[in-house]
């Protein structure tokens, strides 16, 4: 390219966006610097939307209409005293297990990763048990641990020196039993998405940490957990909603939660539809706040990994209410 | 900062008996800071180190260089144990790397020692490996603070100053991800004095970088270097090694080729594979 010669103007030198007389498909352009087009019509969203609505009226109103439904029983137990213990239940039953089982699932992906033959094998054992069996049957299993173990004793093994013995259904009552059912199974689940996390990150991070004389465990709390979190929280969301509507599961073991209770309810008034709708708006609700607290987690663990993150629902709102004085200044990733 | 004031007043003051380095110093002139003796590696059947040899002098830089799968990362990365080597020893100042002797033997070290050990070697990567979820100053604090127990402002402080030598000192809010290359590996070389290292390894510390940021790391390497830093610099810059080794060592599958001082080894080289090598670069 460099050794070609000088061109002589011509007819070829002219710049290409002048209109061309000899080509009138170019000339008609009004503007010839910018295109100023027609954009793509979609005609056809229109008409599937339209279609899809008329389908969810007519449900919507076959229901509103059905003569088996009666509506004043949903609105009397939707906020029944019953209903709202049940709820508070399902809540303290869903937060405390998803706790206790994260932590449970850290120490199982930490020492599934370990180099330690016996901590690898044991969280292997774990996982394959607590995975390989339905938790329906857990949960029964941990109700009925009483016929299994009458009083459940601590002491030597093979001799006959005990600390305490307790009677099982004293120490464990359904609500323990269903706890430990959900939290021990969630924990060989989570313990899975926790490796899967950890795995995510680089190598290149345990040796810079090590480099600056970072210990094993320290590395892991402050380096390579914080980064595993980004892949872990969505599973996660998922995970906490599942559990949410597992805790319906202990009905089996009569704890009350907000299923236990509207079966409870509609078994006296025969109003199972009815009472059906009450519980599945409230876990609707609660599914919904829930997917909430992870939205914030993730924006908090993809701190340094988008330049800059989008602005949250809320600072949008007050960006609305109030522009900011400065315009164009990027909301920062540690600013929330 | 520098090994001189650390050394000096040791020698000087401390009466309460000879140290390792004084006996050494007596022995041999100056003390090697880093000393390796017959080192050797495998990985699995392969081996990577067929013994290497080579000291360095306090306040020393030394340039590895040779063709990629010579065994130069490998060394530098046996120096402060992020790999365990099978043969021979390594010591810096005096200390046995990830080895202690204890009643008169020698028993392999525990994780927590071998960290507290590491504290005291600094190392920079190719590939920076600067921590993302960190701004840059919490990359270099983090360190100082968690692992030597430093107050919180203080470190602050020190990070602050260093980020001002590697020429970041407006930086230090910004996260890796929003920093060029040539930034990452200036925050990285930060991070690593903010340990105090006696000893600063590299490993190809501007292989990952666009040619344009590469001056400006050279820049800092250049200044430690002037300022006394021990450094062990695996490297292909050989413009850089002709002006800030103090020695250069040629390495080929595994072995020490060829070693000596800058001009003797990159303007007339002995062995015929440091030629090949060197024209083949230059």
């Amino acid at each position: 390219m460099p050794n070609l010669p000088p061109t002589r103007p011509g007819p070829e030198a002219a710049p290409r966006n002048d209109p061309d007389p000899r080509n009138p498909r170019v000339a008609v352009l009004p503007n010839p610097d910018d295109i100023d087009a027609v954009p793509l019509r979609h005609p056809w969203r229109w008409v599937v939307a339209v279609l899809l609505l008329l389908v969810f009226a007519g449900v919507a109103v076959s229901l509103w209409q059905n003569d088996n439904v009666n509506h004043p029983t949903i609105s009397e137990f939707i906020f029944d005293r019953r209903i709202l213990d049940g709820v508070v239940l399902t809540l303290v039953l869903t937060i405390v297990s998803m706790a206790v089982s994260t932590v449970l699932a850290v120490l199982l992906a930490v020492m599934r990763l370990s180099n330690n033959p016996v901590m690898n094998a044991l969280s292997w054992l774990y996982i394959w048990a607590f995975r390989g069996t339905p938790l329906l049957i857990q949960i029964v299993f941990w109700g009925y641990l009483g016929l299994l173990y009458a009083r459940i004793t601590l002491g030597i093994p093979f001799t006959d020196f005990s600390l305490f013995s307790v009677d099982t259904n004293t120490l464990i009552p359904a609500f323990v039993a269903g706890l430990l059912a959900l939290t021990l199974n969630q924990a060989a689940y989570s313990a899975e998405i926790v490796r899967a996390g950890m795995l995510s990150v680089d190598e290149g991070q345990y040796e810079a940490a090590y480099s600056v004389g970072m210990s094993p465990t320290f590395t892991l709390f402050k380096v390579v957990l914080p980064q595993a979190m980004r892949v872990i929280i969505p599973p996660m969301g998922n995970e906490t909603i599942s559990m949410l509507k597992n805790t319906s599961l202990l009905s089996v073991i009569a704890v009350l939660e907000v299923y236990t209770v509207a079966t409870q309810i509609s078994s006296q008034n025969l109003r199972q539809v009815e009472l059906l709708v009450v519980v599945s708006c409230w876990y609707l609700l609660l599914t919904s706040v829930l997917s909430i607290p992870q939205y914030y987690l993730e924006r908090h663990y993809g701190r340094g990994n988008a330049r800059t993150l989008p602005p949250t629902p809320l600072s949008r709102v007050r960006a609305i209410l109030r522009p900011a004085p400065r315009p164009a200044d990027p909301i920062r990733a540690d600013a929330s | 900062m520098t090994d001189t004031t650390r050394v000096t007043p040791s020698a000087g003051v401390d009466q309460t008996g000879p140290t390792a380095s004084a006996l050494n110093a007596e022995s041999v002139g100056a003390p090697p800071l880093l000393s390796a003796h017959k080192v050797r590696k495998s990985f699995g059947a392969a081996p990577v180190l067929k013994g290497i040899s080579l000291d360095v002098a306090a306040g020393q830089v030394m340039c590895l260089l040779g063709p990629s799968g010579s065994g130069k990362s490998t060394f530098l990365r046996c120096i402060n144990h992020l790999e365990r080597i099978d043969g021979g020893r390594i010591s810096v100042d005096g200390e046995l790397i990830g080895y202690a002797a204890r009643h008169g033997r020698i028993f392999e070290m525990n994780r927590r020692e071998v960290a507290k050990q590491r504290g005291g070697i600094g190392m920079v990567f190719q590939r920076f490996n600067l921590f993302p979820h960190m701004t840059a100053l919490e990359n270099i604090t983090v360190a100082p603070i968690g692992v030597r127990g430093l107050a919180k402002p203080a470190a602050l402080a020190r990070g602050r100053e260093l980020l001002d030598r590697v020429g970041l000192a407006d930086l230090a809010q910004s996260y890796p991800a929003q920093l060029s290359g040539g930034q990452q590996q200036r925050v990285a070389i930060a991070r690593a004095l903010a340990m105090d290292p006696k000893l600063l390894l590299f490993d190809e510390p501007t292989s990952a970088l666009d040619p344009e940021l590469v001056g400006d790391v050279l820049d800092v390497m250049r200044a430690l270097a002037a300022d006394g830093m021990t450094m062990v610099v695996v490297t292909h810059e050989i413009g850089f090694a002709r002006g800030a080794a103090d020695e250069v060592v040629f390495m080929d599958g595994g072995i020490v080729v060829e070693s000596g001082s800058p001009a003797s080894v990159l303007d007339h080289p002995q062995n015929p594979r440091t030629k090949a090598f060197l024209d083949s670069v230059m």
